[in-house]
This record gives structure tokens, C-alpha cells and sequence, in this order.
């Protein structure tokens, strides 16, 4: 599909923490040097300006600390800081410790990194799904290709009757809604 | 003696190749570190903002130097329908004038602001030729926003230059012309009787640099081409180069050729303001248009002025004074420290340079020789500091470094000199590719010229590009002027028809630029901030949608209920927040162009149905990942119809009629 293969399709190098460096700041030598360019992504854009980003949104919460060091790992930080829109389900810190005891150590692991980034894109849909376009039993497919259903009860909202939203927070870029609990990506058939 | 232009250039430039002028050729002239110095890496930016003139496009060019990159074009005095500049309604009355809606002009000069003689990135000018205008652009948005026109004026070409502390902005007319408040319906051949010259004032408010004309002083017949302030010693004074001081109207290429000498202009404009303030100035009855874009209601508005102040050299003494200046003078330009004025003849072998110093010895010792129709003339070698010999022929305009050098173009030798201010020696001289008009280095007309680079502007391509038909982008070519020798390291295309260009340290604006506005801010009567506000409502035979948009839908996308003979409004609010991520919006069969919407801001679209239908419409400008899906559609109905206004996002209408 083609949300999946925009979000994939991108190629990320540089590390959360290690690309900080604004791409345009020492521009007084940039005639005279010819160095190979650090690859940075818009994550590293200097903007105190504009409205968050969802990226912006989940490092500025200290319930998400978590999810952050996930995102990093899994080195899917540069793609939510693009364009989007993103509709993006955010687990608290509290809801990745309800997880049985060493699955997120385990996710962490340099070798599992294909399957941290499987349950991430799972929390994340390509568009901007405002509350007032959902109804009660839709279903959207993620960027894992997975679906997940949206439980809608007395204007209060669900995701896979498992996980409570609750808050949502306006990104530039698109939706943060903080979720209670981990979603699991369905196994494959 | 009666000369024939060409013969003489034939001529003299024959001169000048024998006398070992002859350029090198371009091999020669790169050096092989050139690709190096102008290269910037992918990511970095430039060290300099260039603001290039658009010439016959009417619009200010911005590139990055060294490298020689396209950054922005600035629609300025001709439509763009890509910015939908004078096609949304909150532009249409920036292009105002007492003509009516002028779509096009003729954008010849550049004018950075100046505190203290330095530029200071606050906001750059630009002159409209051909129906008299300046334009004041903000560099904290990039967007022109103030347009006034210039009265009693016709070819503004001496235009726009500015004083030291951007006191005033001048504005000479090329073209002189029957005063606006005369009978203008006059024989052609009444010239010397009927015609007059105008120098405008063009007072800047310090804080918001809105421009209000203070005062026009009235002047002989002839043509003002170019013009530069006084700095440091000769602050409060303007210098003026005059050409056809012999008042011809037609044939000038012969008839304007005529003199041996025409004038370069002296103007004490603290004298001038003593005047006005004394009263002395007329009011003249006139019409133009004073335009100003709203920053905070997105709009423009247009007032026609009424008046404006005159003040006729005549009845102030000690003001306006008429130094000789060989062949036709073009550039007239100061050095840095504000002693010299470089006079150049564009069909003379020789660069005056006058000496501030001596013309203010020379006004008290009375040192005339004659008057040139009631304003004295100063005798030509009591004022001059000295003659370059022999640097070329057809010096056109000189720029400066803080060196104590001076560079001049020679648009029939195609090529530049450098030369001492001190001696008024030729110390370097270098061929562009071919015929170079204005050349520009970073602050090069102020007390502080940064150097570094020198960017010639050039009138004929022909074999510098791949051939793209008859007609080819015109060059600029890039020198590094940083050593003894001036070494030529990039060429590059530009926009239209650059003249002059002024460059500025990037940092100066870059740190300003404003990259969204705010939503909260947002004073446009038709702005919805939000999905909640949107709507459509009818009013006798116009519909106003009040819409938003957001990656990526539009609300309403759905809209229907307009009839055949309605005018639909498109209010289109960007609720975005985010830095580049403007929407546009298009819809079919609009005989208009697109809205382009900056985050935060509200642009208008009028469009005028002329059959029934479904029309879909959509967001042009790619946003988003979605981009393809923000779009939607209006019904336009029978002019009988009882479609009822109606309009949705994400919801189908109700059971629909036929």
C-alpha cells in the first residue's frame, strides 16, 4: 500500500541523539568545505515556532519516555517528523509496564529491532483521524498493514476494546491520542 | 557635429581592442579552484542573500551567494498566478494605481534599508519603470507589502535609492513629462515649454518603513537616470546623473547625444526639508495610488492621494546645483566614505570622479559656470577629483569595496576594471560574457561593503547556455574579488532581466523570517479558525464559503446550492501551524488562477460559474502523504433552483434531489 511503502521507504542514518546539529547553522566555512554530508531527517529541523510535531509531542511528555527511547531504537523518529499527517496512538509509560515483566527489555535488543518496529507502526495510521470523523466499529488499517478497531461509547474512546484513550493532543503534523495500554499487532494468518 | 551612436561605438571600441583591451578568453579566465569557492554543500546555506531585480518580469529575484542558487521569487509589480499575486482578492489592490489595475511593470533597482549607512535586512525596494511605483518588500515574510505610486513622474527609472538612515527613498523620472495638475493634452514639440523633470522624496516611517511622499522638487526637462545618496561627510545630499540636458524629444539616440557634457545633479535635501518646513513647497493636486498590505487581515487596501508638495527650485536658493559630467551619464554612484561621486558617460573613454569636498568649496566660492535654466552649474574642474584615463569604453556603473577600490562596468567592452580611489589608477581588468550592465558586491553601495564576491549582470548570452531558441536567460557571473586579481568562478541564469541587485550577510535576515502566523492572530473578516467555523452562506447572488483546510481535507468539501449567476467566494484559512506547509486550492473553470495559503493565513478566490455541473476542486501545493485525497466538490445549479445552500466534510448529504 502506498502509506506503508512512503513510510519505509525512507532511509534514516543518523541517530536520534547524534543528529541534533542544524543543518544550516555553520554556513560562514560551507564555501570552502567539501565534507561528506551527515544525513539528518526533518526530526533535526530547528523550529521553536511552528506548532509540535507528534515527535516533538511524545519527547516533551515525561509519560512517554518509553515510547521515545522505542521510537529511537527502532529509528522511526525522522519518518513521524515528516509531512504526515499521523494519527498516532500513544502508550504511556504506565501501559508498556503492564507488559508481562522483560518484554520491553526484550523489544530493546539491538536483534529485535525489526519486531520493536512491527508493534510501533502498529500504533501509527497515515492520516489524520480526528475524533469527529470516527464512528463506533471503524476499523484503520496501520502502518503495519494491520487493522485496528475503534470503540466509540458515550463520546469516549477505544482502540481494540483494550486500550482507553486518554487524551488527545493536536501535532502539527497530525494526532497524538495517549492510549492506557500497548496495542499488539494481530499475528499473521 | 552630429554623431551617429553606432559609428562612434564602432569606433571607439575599435580603439579599444588595439589598445591590448582585448578579453581574455574564458579558459583563461577561471582559475582552478573557482568550482570550489562557489560550491555550497547540499544542506548548507549561503553565506550572502542576493536581491536581483526581474526587469520586464516585473518581480524581485532571490538567490544565495556563492552559489548561485534561485531562493524565492518575489512577485512585486506583475501578477503570479503560482503566488496568486493580483488574483486572490486580498492582492488585487496591491496593483492599484490612478490607471486602475496595472498587471504588469518593470522592476529595474534594488534598495536595501540602511541604518547608519550599513544595510540593516529590514526590508528592500524595488521600482516599477513604467507606471510609476515603488515597492517596499518585509524580509521578515519575503512579500512585497506596501506599493505607492509616483505622480507628476513617467519612466521612474532614478529609482528607488536610499539614504543613509532610510530617511527618505528617492524617486526620479527618467521620462520628463507635462506636470499631472497641467493640461497635458500639448503638440509633442512643446518639450522645452511644457515638459518638466520631478526628483521625489519619499519619506519611510522608522519603526514600520510605510512610505508617505514628502516632497518633490520640480526640474528641467531632462532625463534622471540613476542616482545615489551621500554617506558620512556627504550625508543629507543626493546625486543625480541627467542625461539629454539638450531637452530632445525624439531621436535621442542622435538628438540626446549632442553635448559634450550633461550633469550630474546635486540635491541638499536637509535644505529641501528646511524648505518644506518654511512653508515654500506648493500643493499640487494629483492623483495616485498609496497601496499597503495588512499583515494581520492578509488583505490589501488602496487609497488614492489627492496631493502632494512641490517645491520649485526657484524659489529655494542653495538647493539643487548642476556639476558637468561627460556623455550622457548613467551610474552615479558614492564610495564609501561619501567623498567621491563616479559619474559615468556611457559613451565616454574617460570616469569623472568628483570630490564632495571641492563642490562644497566650489558652492561657497560661487564657482559657476553659467546656469543651466535658473539652477547653477558648477564648473567642471573645480568640483572634479580627477579622471580615470582610458579604462575601457562605456562605463555604465561602479560598485565598491572597503579597500579603497572601485569597480566599474563597461558595457561595450564587456568587461570590468578595478581601479584606485586615491590615484585613479586601473589596477585589474577582467571580460564578462557579454555586455554588462549593473554589477553588485555585498554592501557595495554603503560605508560598509562586506566584498568578498562581485556579481556582474550581463545583457547578452548568446553561447554562454545550452541554445533555448531565440531568446536566452540572461548570465550573471559570479567573481571572487577577495585578492589583487578579480577571478571570475560561477555563471548562472537568472529571472527576466536583472539590472541591479544588492547582496546582504544571510545572517542579517535569516534570523527574522517568519515561518508560519499565528492563527489566534488571524483579523481576516472571512477567516474560520477552525472546522467548527466553517460555512457557506448566501448573500443575494454571492456565496461566501468560509473554509479550512488541513492535512489533508478541506472543510466543507462538499458544497451545493450555488445557482448560475452566483459569484462564489472561497475564503480559504490554512489552519496549519507549521513552517512550509502552505496549502493551495483550485477549482475547474475558474478563469482566475490558484490560491496559494500560507499556515495561518486566509486568501480569497472569486469564481464565477458559467455552466451547471459538479466542478471538483482540490489542494494544489503537495502537503502531505494524503495530499491526493484533499480535495471535494461544488454543484452549481440551475439559476431557478431550489437546491438549498448546503455543505459537509466526511458526512453525505441527506437524501439528495434529483
Amino acid at each position: 500500500m502506498k502509506k506503508l511503502s512512503l513510510l519505509i521507504s525512507s532511509i534514516i542514518i543518523a541517530g536520534f541523539v547524534s543528529c541534533k546539529q542544524n543543518a544550516g547553522q555553520d554556513d560562514q566555512q560551507s564555501s570552502s568545505e567539501n565534507t561528506t554530508e551527515t544525513e539528518v531527517g526533518q526530526e533535526s529541523v530547528v523550529d521553536d515556532v511552528s506548532q509540535k510535531d507528534v515527535v516533538k509531542i511524545a519527547v516533551g511528555s515525561a509519560d512517554h519516555t518509553t515510547l521515545v527511547a522505542a521510537l529511537k531504537q527502532a529509528e522511526y523518529v525522522n519518518d513521524l517528523a515528516n509531512a504526515g499527517p499521523f494519527t498516532v496512538f500513544a502508550p504511556t509509560n504506565a501501559a508498556f509496564d503492564k507488559l508481562p515483566e522483560g518484554t520491553v527489555d526484550d523489544l530493546m535488543k539491538p536483534e529485535n529491532k525489526d519486531k520493536l518496529r512491527e508493534i510501533l507502526e502498529y500504533h501509527v495510521a497515515v492520516g489524520g483521524y480526528k475524533q469527529d470523523y470516527l464512528t463506533d466499529g471503524q476499523t484503520i488499517n496501520q502502518a503495519n498493514l494491520k487493522n485496528i478497531t475503534i470503540n466509540i461509547k458515550d463520546g469516549k474512546m477505544m482502540v481494540n476494546n483494550s486500550a482507553n484513550v486518554v487524551a488527545t493532543v493536536p501535532a502539527s503534523n497530525g494526532i497524538v491520542y495517549v492510549i492506557d495500554a500497548v496495542l499488539l499487532p494481530p499475528a499473521d494468518k | 557635429m552630429k554623431i551617429d551612436f553606432f559609428k562612434a561605438v564602432w569606433v571607439l571600441s575599435l580603439a579599444v581592442l588595439i589598445q591590448s583591451c582585448k578579453p581574455q578568453g574564458p579558459s583563461k579566465a577561471i582559475s582552478g579552484d573557482a568550482a570550489q569557492k562557489a560550491y555550497v554543500a547540499p544542506g548548507k546555506y549561503d553565506e550572502f542573500y542576493s536581491f536581483v531585480s526581474g526587469g520586464f518580469s516585473g518581480q524581485m529575484s532571490v538567490y544565495g551567494l556563492p552559489s548561485g542558487r534561485l531562493l524565492r521569487v518575489i512577485p512585486v509589480f506583475s501578477v503570479d498566478p503560482e503566488k496568486s499575486w493580483g488574483y486572490s482578492e486580498e492582492t488585487k489592490p496591491m496593483l492599484n494605481t490612478s490607471h486602475g489595475f496595472v498587471p504588469w511593470d518593470d522592476l529595474h533597482h534594488i534598495a536595501l534599508s540602511e541604518t547608519d549607512g550599513v544595510h540593516d535586512g529590514r526590508w528592500v525596494f524595488g521600482n516599477g519603470n513604467n507606471t510609476p511605483r515603488i515597492a517596499r518588500i518585509d524580509l521578515k515574510t519575503f512579500r512585497t507589502n506596501e506599493i505607492i505610486e509616483i505622480p507628476n513622474s513617467g519612466g521612474n527609472h532614478s529609482s528607488p535609492f536610499i539614504t543613509e538612515n532610510s530617511e527618505y527613498v528617492i524617486a526620479g523620472t527618467r521620462f520628463s513629462i507635462p506636470m499631472d495638475n497641467t493640461n497635458g493634452d500639448v503638440p509633442i514639440n512643446t518639450y522645452k515649454q511644457n515638459f518638466k523633470g520631478t526628483v521625489s522624496f519619499i519619506a519611510l516611517d522608522k519603526t514600520s518603513g510605510s512610505m508617505s511622499i514628502a516632497f518633490q522638487i520640480l526640474l528641467p526637462g531632462v532625463n534622471f537616470d540613476l542616482a545615489r545618496a551621500g554617506k558620512g561627510k556627504s550625508h543629507g545630499w543626493m546625486f543625480f546623473s541627467c542625461y539629454n540636458s539638450e531637452r530632445a524629444n525624439t531621436l535621442l539616440e542622435v538628438n540626446a547625444s549632442q553635448k559634450d557634457k550633461d550633469f550630474v545633479m546635486a540635491v541638499n535635501w536637509k535644505k529641501a526639508e528646511e524648505y518644506v518646513k518654511a512653508g515654500k513647497a506648493q500643493k499640487r493636486n494629483v492623483a495616485y495610488a498609496h497601496n499597503v498590505y495588512n499583515e494581520s487581515t492578509h488583505s490589501a487596501t488602496s487609497t488614492i492621494e489627492k496631493e502632494v508638495l512641490v517645491l520649485d527650485p526657484k524659489d529655494c536658493p542653495d538647493m539643487v546645483y548642476f556639476m558637468p559630467c561627460p556623455k550622457s551619464p548613467h551610474g552615479c554612484d558614492t564610495d564609501p566614505t561619501g567623498e567621491y561621486i563616479v559619474g559615468s558617460g556611457k559613451l565616454a573613454a574617460i570616469i569623472p570622479v568628483f570630490s564632495f569636498t571641492k563642490i562644497q568649496k566650489a558652492i561657497a566660492d560661487k564657482n559657476y559656470d553659467g546656469n543651466y535654466e535658473g539652477i547653477p552649474v558648477l564648473k567642471y574642474d573645480a568640483v572634479l577629483h580627477g579622471e580615470v584615463k582610458k579604462p575601457g569604453l562605456g562605463p555604465l556603473h561602479t560598485e565598491f569595496d572597503a579597500d579603497g577600490y572601485a569597480y566599474t562596468s563597461f558595457f561595450v567592452s564587456s568587461e570590468i576594471v578595478k581601479w584606485k580611489l586615491s590615484d585613479l589608477s586601473v589596477v585589474d581588468r577582467v571580460p564578462t560574457y557579454y555586455s554588462v550592465g549593473h554589477l553588485s558586491i555585498p554592501g557595495g553601495p554603503t560605508k560598509k561593503p562586506w566584498g568578498k564576491y562581485m556579481v556582474a549582470y550581463n545583457k547578452i548570452t548568446k553561447d554562454r547556455y545550452l541554445p533555448t531558441g531565440p531568446e536566452l536567460a540572461q548570465s550573471a557571473q559570479l567573481f571572487d574579488i577577495s585578492g589583487d586579481k578579480m577571478k571570475l568562478i560561477l555563471d548562472f541564469p537568472t529571472i527576466g532581466e536583472p539590472h541591479y541587485a544588492e547582496a546582504i550577510p544571510a545572517e542579517l535576515i535569516s534570523k527574522n523570517s517568519t515561518k508560519i502566523f499565528k492563527i489566534e492572530d488571524n483579523a481576516h473578516p472571512f477567516a474560520a479558525k477552525g472546522e467548527k467555523e466553517a460555512k457557506v452562506i448566501r448573500k443575494g447572488n454571492e456565496v461566501h464559503v468560509y473554509m479550512t483546510s488541513i492535512r489533508s481535507h478541506f472543510v466543507p468539501d462538499n458544497i451545493e446550492g450555488v445557482r448560475l449567476g452566483d459569484v462564489v467566494y472561497f475564503h480559504v484559512t490554512n489552519l496549519e501551524q507549521d513552517w512550509d506547509v502552505p496549502h493551495g486550492f483550485a477549482v475547474k473553470g475558474a478563469n482566475n488562477a490558484e490560491l496559494l495559503i500560507m499556515p495561518g493565513e486566509t486568501q480569497t478566490l472569486a469564481w464565477k460559474p458559467e455552466r451547471t455541473g459538479v466542478f471538483p476542486m482540490y489542494c494544489t501545493d503537495f502537503c502531505s502523504a494524503l495530499h491526493q485525497e484533499m480535495s471535494g466538490y461544488i454543484r452549481v445549479s440551475v439559476p431557478n433552483s431550489t437546491v438549498p445552500i448546503s455543505f459537509s466534510t466526511g458526512t453525505n448529504q441527506p437524501k439528495a434531489n434529483p
